[in-house]
């Protein structure tokens, strides 16, 4: 029991937390962005690009540290479908958030727009132009993002769900900030059960 | 006890979710603009744009009509005192652009366009560019994206005093309405002048910043002619006169810098700044081979205003965004629609292209 972890590390929890204000900002930023016309059209679109780099970096640091420190188990006494839907959500996320930056990188070289984000720096086109990749990248991006979204609000559900209603101590593995006793075993982790 | 009250707080749990769920889907809505609508989104600007038949499906909605052109930037040098944008270091850069006529069918018979422009991307070897598209109007026809919009909506009306009604609310119309009738026709997108228009920042080396318009004078003198004389050329008169003007030579543009005076309006093109306003010829245009759009270079590109080397952004004026914003959608259309504008050599001839 003691290789177990009880909670993430504090650094994934950080960086957990980050990406969640990064993550929501770019979605909201995404869908706003495309239906204005107004000035902040140019700012909010250098947002969603530079976040969206940003996004790729830390998610690559993320998985680094999940390989690195694992995560808490599951509670024992949660249903097994249950248990299937938390793990394919996280590998949804962890994918998504990794693919939909690269469509977005993607997507302006392959139509010929340069990748300029904040500051002026300015990425490589890692495609050439091209009508049919970009229209498939352009698709892939937007109904990512729809789906994205609805994997997140999923996601919060269930924490909150673990957090108030079950209160089996999923939550906690994740809480932003340290609990009074760090070190004190979550309740159900070794499959107690607490209902 | 003890139970009812665990049973009231799961219920109150739930509720707070689907509040937190409901709530945070509601907020995305909103910001989508799917509550909204009245928000001015470049779909509606597509929409006015929009031929009663529909748009030119696989062209650009608006300046549908044009021919690519290559070239090179001839920097004399002059501009990097202005900016410290790489292009105006002395030096030959290479250009590529569009003629295009202000319609938003690519079939329209050229002698019924009265806006002609340039689009003209030059790149430089940091990796940098530098989009515009420019338009032969010494001034806007409106103040503002959302009048332009109502200008588009008015045009198109069956309401006879549409068009009076949008006059009156958007009184600078009139200026643009006096060009559009009197100022001489030409039979030559070589010979006329593109005007940025908008405002841009140029910022210099020591940070310091300048507003600033462009223009491309051609060296080619302007020959006024009737409107029916060039309708009696034909319909596609000037993609074939600039082509055959080409091989007799190329053709030539000098780019002039226009700086605003500290009190000059930035935010409105269709406002011209006074004549005696500080210019800098910062190079020449030179423009050396025509070919159709339909294989071209130009097609792959949006010439999109805010794409701008550093040393040069966007300025208090509203449209370079509004521009963007639109342009950009009407290049997400065309390009899914590739199939409705084929391409000649089929896509894999590239490797027969220099």
């Amino acid at each position: 029991m003691i290789a177990v972890p009880q909670r993430f590390s504090p650094l994934q929890r950080l960086l957990h937390w980050l990406m969640a204000a990064c993550l929501i900002a770019m979605l909201f930023i995404g869908v706003g962005m495309v239906s204005t016309v107004t000035p902040s059209y140019l700012a909010l679109v250098t947002i969603h690009k530079t976040l969206g780099v940003a996004i790729l970096v830390l998610v690559l640091v993320r998985l680094a540290l999940r390989l690195r420190f694992g995560a808490p188990p599951l509670p024992a006494d949660l249903p097994q479908p249950l248990k299937l839907a938390a793990h394919l959500s996280h590998y949804a996320l962890y994918g998504l958030m990794i693919v939909m930056p690269l469509l977005g990188w993607a997507m302006l070289p392959a139509a010929n727009y340069p990748v300029v984000l904040y500051g002026h720096i300015f990425l490589p086109a890692i495609l050439p132009q091209s009508d049919g990749l970009h229209t498939l990248l352009w698709n892939a991006h937007h109904y990512l993002a729809f789906a994205f979204f609805a994997l997140v609000l999923l996601h919060v559900a269930a924490a909150l769900f673990h957090g108030l209603v079950r209160r089996d101590g999923v939550f906690e593995t994740m809480a932003p900030l340290p609990l009074r006793d760090e070190t004190a075993p979550v309740v159900t982790v070794d499959g107690t059960s607490a209902t | 006890m003890a139970r009812q009250s665990s049973s009231l707080y799961t219920l109150g749990s739930m509720v707070l979710i689907a509040g937190v769920i409901g709530g945070a889907a509601a907020g995305f809505a909103y910001t989508a603009g799917w509550l909204s609508p009245h928000r001015l989104t470049p779909a509606k600007f597509l929409e006015a744009l929009a031929p009663p038949g529909g748009p030119a499906l696989g062209h650009r909605r608006n300046h549908a009509k044009g021919v690519c052109f290559s070239g090179v930037f001839d920097a004399n040098g002059n501009g990097a005192a202005l900016s410290s944008a790489y292009v105006f270091t002395r030096g030959q850069y290479p250009a590529l652009g569009r003629f295009n006529l202000g319609t938003p069918s690519p079939d329209a018979a050229d002698a019924t366009v009265r806006v002609r422009g340039m689009g003209l991307r030059i790149a430089t070897p940091n990796g940098q560019e530098w989009r515009t598209a420019m338009i032969n109007p010494p001034f806007f026809a409106v103040s503002t994206p959302q009048a332009f919009r109502a200008m588009l909506l008015a045009e198109a009306s069956k309401d006879p005093n549409a068009m009076k009604a949008f006059t009156a609310a958007n009184p600078e119309f009139a200026s643009f309405a006096a060009w559009a009738r009197s100022a001489p026709w030409t039979a030559s997108y070589a010979e006329q002048r593109y005007n940025s228009l908008d405002s841009f920042i140029f910022t210099d080396d020591f940070g310091v910043k300048h507003a600033a318009r462009w223009s491309l004078i051609p060296e080619a003198q302007p020959v006024a002619i009737a409107q029916d004389e060039l309708a009696r050329r034909g319909p596609d008169y000037l993609e074939h006169e600039i082509a055959d003007r080409l091989r007799s030579g190329p053709q030539r543009w000098t780019m002039v810098v226009t700086i605003a005076n500290p009190q000059d309006p930035t935010s409105d093109p269709s406002k011209a700044w006074p004549d005696d306003r500080r210019t800098v010829n910062v190079g020449t245009l030179i423009v050396q081979q025509i070919e159709p759009e339909q294989d071209g270079p130009c097609r792959d590109i949006n010439f999109d205003p805010t794409v701008l080397p550093s040393g040069i952004s966007t300025s208090d004026d509203p449209f370079p965004a509004a521009r963007s914003s639109v342009y950009r959608m009407s290049y997400d259309l065309r390009t899914a629609e590739a199939r409705d504008y084929p391409r000649s050599i089929a896509g894999s001839a590239a490797g027969a292209q220099p």
